[in-house]
């Protein structure tokens, strides 16, 4: 796939750059927070010395709506529509969270049918997620087609999703207790076309952007995040497996029917940006995997299981976690046993894998700055809830 | 390390630990005092080994129950390497709350402990760079998530 020419073999021998210019001063520059590489609303204020890049200081809260309050006056059944609006684009994977969270809590069996559903949604969620990373990665470094490509394949999901969930980006599919709603018949055919279909593309990809010698060149040894680093400043998900972390939740800790489907953790040794690419591309063959293992054996029976109209938590704290696109989503629940939660936190993954940019960014250039930021897959909205 | 074990090796470290079961993983009560050697201990034991914080927060327990503390700051710990969980607890006074930053010892604490800082008005004593991070510039003084915060203009009670 790599293909090794002069240019890579003689990039080793380039001079180290001269981290500090005689007679240049600090300079101060903004990124954002709008300017279309930060994908949404992320002011970043950047301190440089020539073209290198000296710290990187991170402003939120441009859209910070405080979901966490907003959640404490919403009773059980309705805060799991909020968290759609978080990471909007693994909004099932979020809803997923939340539901087994106030199952947890009220030992609810969710039936076998919702179990299956919720893990091909949630696949199905990845690889849409993961389609629009990759299409925005290699519109950042200048690559304008990929962008086309992804969304080509994108708009199947996003048809499949629309018949059952009616939505075709904040979709609310998943209660507590199971789903909103009965498969739609077309379903397993829409789904199954989507896959014979997706087997075929996802082979372009590499071929348009993975093996291109100039993309390669901009993400070989950019943003380097080292294991230690990785785990101390909370990194999860592609960014930390990029560093060889092994922290997929779906692997260590399995929710639903993951702990019956085979599938691999993706994990890369580079701890540059191409590693953390090559994870997100590797991973969306994994979910294709999980998918063609479950799409004919959905379990007959029940999609919801029967609950109450009012749903009341015990006094106590629950904490739930899964594996969006982005990483480890926790969510944590204190109880004092009424309809609504007394306080609730959201561990969202982008906020911790932001934290860590400072650190990748130092010493590198202005422009590889725009690699990391791709690579790191950030939702502004799951970072400022 | 089962509970069982983490409870016996965590009672030789800090004798004064308060110990609860009641959730998922075993909680720890801690004083403010006695956090940052804690905490340095649970990061570099060769045993306990908690390198992974993956989650900080703070609850504010002011309004309902008069007799529960004030605020409580929350830690969740886990290591990479024996995969075991712990969760860590310290009671603050709401009138001066103060405790010890962690963003030393793991990274990630840095931008949860400013986070808690402008949300709850929680002071980390020897942070580094302890400013607003998601409020705007001037909002000092009023912390939202706490339960007695109001806001006429733009909060709509139901």
């Amino acid at each position: 796939m790599f293909r090794e020419t002069e240019i890579l073999k003689t990039g080793s021998q380039i001079l180290p750059i001269k981290q500090n210019l005689e007679g240049a001063g600090d300079f101060v520059i903004n990124v954002g927070p709008q300017h279309p590489a930060t994908h949404g609303v992320l002011h970043l204020v950047i301190t440089l010395n020539g073209e290198t890049i000296k710290k990187v200081e991170p402003h939120l809260g441009y859209i910070h709506r405080s979901i966490e309050k907003m959640c404490e006056r919403l009773n059980f059944r309705q805060f799991i529509y909020v968290t759609s609006r978080m990471d909007y684009l693994s909004a099932h994977i979020n809803n997923h969270a939340c539901a087994m969270c106030v199952e947890k809590g009220m030992q609810l069996e969710v039936p076998d049918r919702a179990q299956v559903i919720r893990v091909i949604m949630d696949e199905l969620t990845r690889i849409a997620s993961h389609e629009l990373w990759w299409g925005a990665m290699a519109m950042d470094i200048g690559a304008f087609t990929p962008f086309f490509h992804a969304f080509r394949e994108r708009e199947k999901i996003n048809e499949i999703m629309e018949e059952t969930c009616g939505a075709r980006l904040t979709m609310n599919y998943y209660v507590p207790g199971g789903l909103m709603s009965d498969l739609h018949p077309n379903f397993q055919k829409k789904v199954k076309e989507f896959i014979t279909l997706f087997k075929l593309k996802i082979d372009e990809y590499d071929e348009l952007v993975t093996g291109n010698i100039i993309f390669i060149n901009r993400m070989k040894g950019v943003g380097i995040l080292s294991k230690e680093d990785a785990v101390s400043y909370g990194c999860s998900g592609p960014a930390a497996r990029g560093s060889s972390v092994s922290n997929d939740i779906r692997k260590l800790y399995p929710y639903a029917v993951y702990d019956k489907v085979q599938f691999d953790e993706i994990l890369e040794t580079g701890c540059d940006s191409l590693a953390r690419y090559m994870v997100r591309i590797r991973e969306m063959k994994q979910s294709i995997h999980i998918i063609e293992q479950l799409i004919d054996n959905i379990p007959e029976g029940e999609f919801q299981a029967k609950t109450k109209a009012v749903l009341k938590l015990p006094k106590g704290e629950f904490y739930s976690r899964v594996e969006t696109a982005r990483g480890e989503l926790g969510v944590y629940i204190v109880s004092e046993g009424a309809t609504t939660p007394y306080r609730i936190k959201f561990r969202s993954p982008g906020f911790s894998n932001l934290s860590a940019l400072d650190k990748m960014a130092r010493g590198s250039k202005l422009g590889d700055l725009v690699a990391m930021m791709g690579t790191l897959d950030l939702v502004i909205p799951d970072i400022d809830r | 390390m089962n509970n069982e074990e983490l409870k016996i090796k965590i009672t030789e470290l800090l004798p004064s630990a308060i110990f609860d079961e009641t959730g998922e993983w075993l909680n720890i009560h801690v004083t403010p005092t006695d956090w940052l050697s804690f905490a340095i201990q649970l990061r570099n034991d060769d045993l306990l080994f908690f390198d992974y914080l993956f989650c900080l927060t703070c609850i504010d327990w002011t309004k309902p129950a008069e007799e529960k503390p004030d605020l409580t700051m929350v830690y969740h710990f886990s290591s990479t390497k024996f995969r075991h969980h712990i969760v860590v607890k310290s009671n603050l006074n709401s009138s001066q709350p103060q405790i010890e930053t962690v963003s030393n010892i793991w990274q990630t604490a840095n931008f949860l402990e400013r986070e808690v800082y402008e949300m709850f008005g929680v002071n980390f004593l020897n942070h580094p760079d302890l400013r607003l991070l998601i409020l705007p510039d001037g909002w000092e003084g009023k912390n939202p998530m706490r339960k007695n915060f109001e806001d006429p203009i733009n909060m709509i009670k139901l």
